[in-house]
């Protein structure tokens, strides 16, 4: 997995490329959350549009993601989530824990 | 890997980045008898989950330890055994993802995809050690998404 970040409007966009499966990816997650969170920025949009493939392990660590920014008194929200990885969090019910958006801009501006 | 007509079997050493070797070839046999890139998807991620539970849960990353994968197509029928070296686990032990208690939870979601995606699982543990759990979709059925993939 590979990410990038930038900054707008005071929110961090982090994209996300590549697999967030076990063992690839799915710690990397968890250490992109945290770098982020040490830098002061906890105002985190992920945008998985690159996201390749993402099994229950990087299921796991969006959800442990988004508990950690919560508790750091921050938020997490979704951009661009892939069909596969939509579904995904339908079955779950995970849906409904995250905030998900299609418009970038819009996205910031939830914040 | 062996292949013999409509049966296909590979082993491999506990290490995760085997796991997509195995899920390739379940994505394969679904695409090769006809179901949609979709219905091919979610078998393959059932069989991801259950390839990587046995190298983590069964085989606790052991790399001496084996996993062992076979593919049986009889008619649309497609039968998928994942065995392990391990000593096995309970899976009832495993909570409901779907329980607000436990939506929060990092992990215990696997079973839970694998139920999804396939027509049944079933676990079974050898007395000699080891766990496998058998896998079973009618292929005739699984074109679509996830919720047509459990129609």
């Amino acid at each position: 997995m590979k990410a990038t970040s930038r900054s707008v409007d005071g929110v961090d966009i982090i994209s996300l490329q590549g697999k967030i499966t076990i063992g690839a990816g799915d710690s990397q997650l968890r250490d992109v959350i945290n770098e982020a969170l040490n830098s002061g920025n906890n105002k985190i949009l992920l945008d998985m549009s690159g996201v390749t493939t993402i099994d229950s392990s990087g299921i796991g660590e969006l959800v442990g993601s988004y508990t950690t920014v919560t508790n750091r008194g921050g938020k997490l929200k979704l951009l661009h989530l892939p069909a596969k990885l939509n579904e995904l969090l339908h079955v779950t019910q995970l849906i409904t824990v995250f905030e998900v958006y299609e418009n970038e801009e819009e996205a910031v501006k939830s914040f | 890997m062996e292949t013999n007509g409509d049966r296909v079997e590979i082993t491999i050493s506990s290490r995760f980045e085997n796991i997509e070797l195995v899920q390739v070839i379940a994505e394969h046999l679904c695409e090769t008898a006809g179901v949609d890139e979709d219905g091919s998807h979610w078998v393959g991620m059932a069989v991801r989950e259950a390839v990587a539970n046995a190298i983590k849960h069964g085989n606790k990353l052991d790399v001496q330890k084996k996993v062992n994968a076979r593919f049986e197509l009889a008619g649309s029928e497609l039968e998928i055994t994942i065995s392990d070296e391990g000593e096995g686990f309970d899976p009832e032990e495993v909570g409901d993802p779907l329980n607000p208690q436990n939506l929060m939870k990092t992990s215990g979601r696997g079973i839970f995809y694998m139920r999804t995606f396939m027509d049944r699982i079933q676990y079974s543990f050898h007395p000699g050690g080891g766990t496998s759990l058998m896998m079973f979709k009618n292929l005739a059925k699984s074109n679509g998404g996830v919720a047509s993939s459990k129609a």
